[in-house]
């Protein structure tokens, strides 16, 4: 029966959907406020139904209803609670409803926290949400049904992948697709302002708050799907270039380039164009992710011919969605007036540069992600684009980036000095190269990673630099009210130059996976391997039984030496159902750096063999990202930049204009 | 029948888990050792989705990485050995796609955009000058006019 009520409240939400994709379009139309009114309870109670329904379905995996074939096909009931929860979005139709949970959530927050935006803008902008939201819902009500009943109940289910059963798996998903659909937000506003054809700075104002909170999402997401590849693989590799993982790299390149063109387009009225397109880019390329995870086309174009009802599909919402938002870009576009003028050199010229960057490079990994299927639907000839095209190509794209951003950052606004710019940076960029020699003394080894751990102290210093020059601006004098000045940088500031710093300190981890230390051996129990600056000894072998798995457990300590510095168990289990084994890797973190064991079965002499790591500052990968994350939301946080309290907000008038 | 002999080693490495590089298959000489390091990095497990022979777990990555270094003592030189598995298995195998005629646009487009961009860029900067230019000078009456506004502020 809740069953039953789940899958009525998702074809409920469906109509709803459709009611607000015409009642709220006709208001704007007939200028009547009423029926644009209907766009927030519509919303409200659409997100609330489908909400319902995907309560519903995770009661049916907690009470391992077996009648369900999606509860069938990936629970257990001896399947740990977390996993019973999470494992809902854990296979294509849960991770659908997942998507529409998120999805009509992103238009109820529009409905609920927009009181600045104009109503016509709202209601022309809700009703493109309600096309979205409208499409996915009739997406798994015609193909992706979670709540189809089987006829003869199976008494136990076939568990979920195993690989799956890890706590990323509670955490990854929903804070990437909150990146992912949140971006929806933004392009339905895109697509709203198109229609109604007034596109002016406000409209930068509007959708910045929404950037940031998807942006922010999206960095987190990411960051948590390549930590936790890192510690399940076994190997310590974070990254793959895998088209799976561009997917999500595409929309975040996208939506950081709208970041920084929608600042520029809120303060000088310039690039309206431009941040129009990357409004309905960044989330364009979030469909597409989908379309190439949900649809199989991935694989292999033949696997996706040979059941292709759900690709086709989403192929269709795809170019249904980005085809008509590019159609009204195209008719709308020539009539956008050019705003505000500025000079090659200046703090809007450095922003387009960056946009050109991070667009270019957002193409390279687009490119090589799509030309293998291309070129195997035109000719036939399959190749294989991996990691080391996106080094050749990406790579190349984005340093510049990083060596220019510190720049753009110390510019001012319309026309700048880059010399004396350059004069204010020459310190840091000094800094940045003796720590290059300083590396290179302590640590030799590979060039590039010398070069780029000393580009990232450059960023690091370079972000709070610019603080610095704000707090004490050349030509006053130097401590008057330096205080009062530091007291008064916009949060947004402090978020920039955080974010900023972030990439550095992701650059940093980076870096120094040079200097990594392997060693794959067979070890012996109760030896001394020495691996970089500590020593590994395996003490003893132990065995558990997990909920739904069995364990090999081999106790390991560090030292250091001769002190014992940590002690830490990496094991392999095997689960019982799928007759699958996974390797759960024994991580320390010494020193922002990281011990890294993945050990296999034990030999019948009692040895092991063994992948072992010491992984130098390797942790500062993740929390670089983690910086950016909270530079956005100290940005968000910004209480002049939150919609509708712009005018109430006021600066004293001794501090300098912001920005 | 490549397909069929791909689709049985992918059974294959499902029924029988191996592991990534495994301490029996490392070579004693170092040299050597690194060089099929480097080698099996650019070489596509053909039944794994994206992996590197040196990563892959699958059984099939294991017999790659044998082969690797068994060529390697044979004396064979890296590009050998690559252009060796190419004639096996194609372009396929290789991480790093050949520049040819078919992949041209693959390597070129995004360096060629960025070009695009650039120009466009550059020309709409150019035009923006000339519109930008300093406006004319005051008139001696809009200069009086000025200074009688502002003094009347001060």
């Amino acid at each position: 029966m809740i069953v039953e009520t789940g899958h009525f409240a998702l074809a409920l939400a469906l109509a709803l959907a459709l009611m607000q994709i015409i009642l709220p379009f006709w208001g704007a139309r007939a200028h009547d406020g009423r029926l644009m009114a209907t766009a927030r309870p519509l919303a409200l109670t659409q997100f609330a139904l489908v909400a319902l329904a995907y309560a519903a379905l995770t009661y049916a995996h907690v009470v391992s209803d077996f009648s369900l074939v999606n509860v069938v096909e990936n629970s257990h009931s001896t399947k740990p609670m977390i996993y019973k929860i999470s494992g809902v979005w854990g296979n294509h139709e849960g991770s659908m409803m997942l998507w529409a949970l998120i999805l009509t959530l992103c238009g109820a927050a529009m409905a609920a926290f927009s009181r600045a935006i104009p109503p016509r803008l709202l209601a022309d902008s809700i009703s493109v949400q309600g096309c979205l939201s409208a499409a996915f819902l009739l997406f798994i009500l015609l193909t992706s049904e979670p709540f189809a009943r089987i006829a003869t109940p199976p008494i136990e289910g076939n568990d979920l992948n195993p690989i799956l059963q890890d706590p990323g798996l509670a955490i990854h998903p929903p804070l990437l697709y909150l990146g992912y659909v949140g971006f929806s937000i933004v392009f339905s506003l895109a697509a709203g302002a198109l229609i109604g054809g007034r596109i002016d700075a406000a409209f930068a104002r509007f959708i910045r708050p929404w950037t940031l909170v998807a942006w922010v999402f999206l960095t987190l997401g990411i960051a948590m799907g390549s930590y936790w590849a890192y510690y399940t693989l076994g190997w310590g590799g974070f990254w793959f270039w895998d088209p799976v993982e561009n997917a999500s790299l595409l929309p975040w390149l996208a939506g950081t380039a709208l970041l920084h063109s929608a600042s520029v387009m809120e303060k000088r009225e310039a690039l309206k164009i431009w941040t129009i397109f990357l409004a309905i880019l960044a989330f364009s390329l979030s469909l597409l992710g989908t379309f190439l995870v949900r649809s199989g086309v991935l694989t292999s174009v033949h696997s996706f011919a040979s059941d292709p009802t759900r690709g086709m599909f989403i192929l269709g919402i795809l170019v249904l969605f980005i085809g008509g938002a590019l159609f009204l870009f195209m008719l709308r576009a020539p009539t956008l007036t050019g705003g505000g003028l500025f000079a090659p050199i200046s703090r809007e010229g450095f922003l387009v540069v960056n946009n050109l960057l991070l667009t270019a490079a957002c193409a390279a990994v687009f490119i090589g992600t799509l030309y293998p299927l291309a070129l195997e639907a035109w000719n036939g000839s399959k190749i294989t684009v991996g990691a080391p095209f996106f080094n050749l190509t990406f790579g190349p794209l984005f340093a510049p980036i990083l060596i220019l951003a510190p720049l753009g950052q110390l510019l001012a606004w319309k026309r700048a000095d880059l010399l004396g710019a350059a004069q204010r940076l020459f310190l840091v960029a000094a800094l940045g190269l003796v720590a290059m020699l300083g590396f290179y003394a302590l640590q030799g080894g590979p060039v590039v990673s010398v070069v780029c751990a000393g580009v990232a102290i450059y960023l690091m210093t370079a972000a709070f630099a610019e603080i610095w020059g704000r707090v004490f601006p050349q030509g006053v004098r130097r401590s008057a009210n330096a205080l009062a000045r530091l007291a008064g940088l916009p949060l947004s500031a402090w978020g920039a130059a955080l974010a900023h710093a972030g990439l550095g300190v992701t650059l940093l981890g980076l870096a120094a996976t040079g200097w990594g230390v392997e060693k794959i051996t067979r070890i012996q129990p109760n030896e001394l391997y020495q691996v970089g600056p500590y020593a590994l000894q395996a003490t003893s072998v132990d065995s558990a039984e997990g909920p739904n798995y069995r364990e090999a457990i081999v106790h390991m300590t560090i030292a250091r030496d001769g002190k014992t510095v940590a002690t830490f168990d990496p094991s392999k289990r095997f689960f019982r159902t799928r007759q699958m084994a996974t390797s759960q890797a024994g991580i320390v973190t010494l020193n922002l750096g990281q011990i890294y064991v993945a050990v296999a079965e034990q030999n019948p002499d009692g040895s092991f063999d063994a992948r072992m790591y010491w992984k130098p500052l390797v942790s500062l990968i993740w929390l670089g990202a983690l910086a950016m994350a909270l530079g956005g939301t100290l940005s968000l946080a910004d209480r002049r930049l939150r919609v509708g309290v712009a005018r109430r907000a006021k600066l004293p008038a001794n501090l300098q204009a912001a920005e | 029948m490549r397909k069929t002999l791909l689709a049985v080693a992918a059974l294959a490495a499902l029924a029988l888990p191996a592991h990534a590089l495994q301490p029996d298959e490392i070579l004693p000489d170092p040299k050597l050792e690194s060089r099929a390091r480097n080698i099996s990095a650019e070489l596509r497990c053909l039944v794994c989705q994206n992996q590197s022979i040196d990563d892959s777990d699958a059984s099939l990555a294991r017999d790659l990485r044998t082969l690797v270094r068994e060529q390697l003592k044979a004396g064979k030189s890296d590009q050998d050995i690559k252009s060796f598995l190419v004639d096996r298995y194609g372009n396929f195998v290789l991480l790093k796609p050949p520049f040819e005629w078919d992949t041209a646009a693959l390597w070129l487009s995004p360096f060629a955009l960025f070009a695009v961009g650039g120009f466009f860029i550059w020309r709409n900067s150019r035009n923006r000058k000339t519109e930008a230019a300093p406006a004319a000078p005051l008139s001696d009456e809009e200069s009086e006019k000025l200074k009688a506004l502002l003094n009347r502020d001060a």
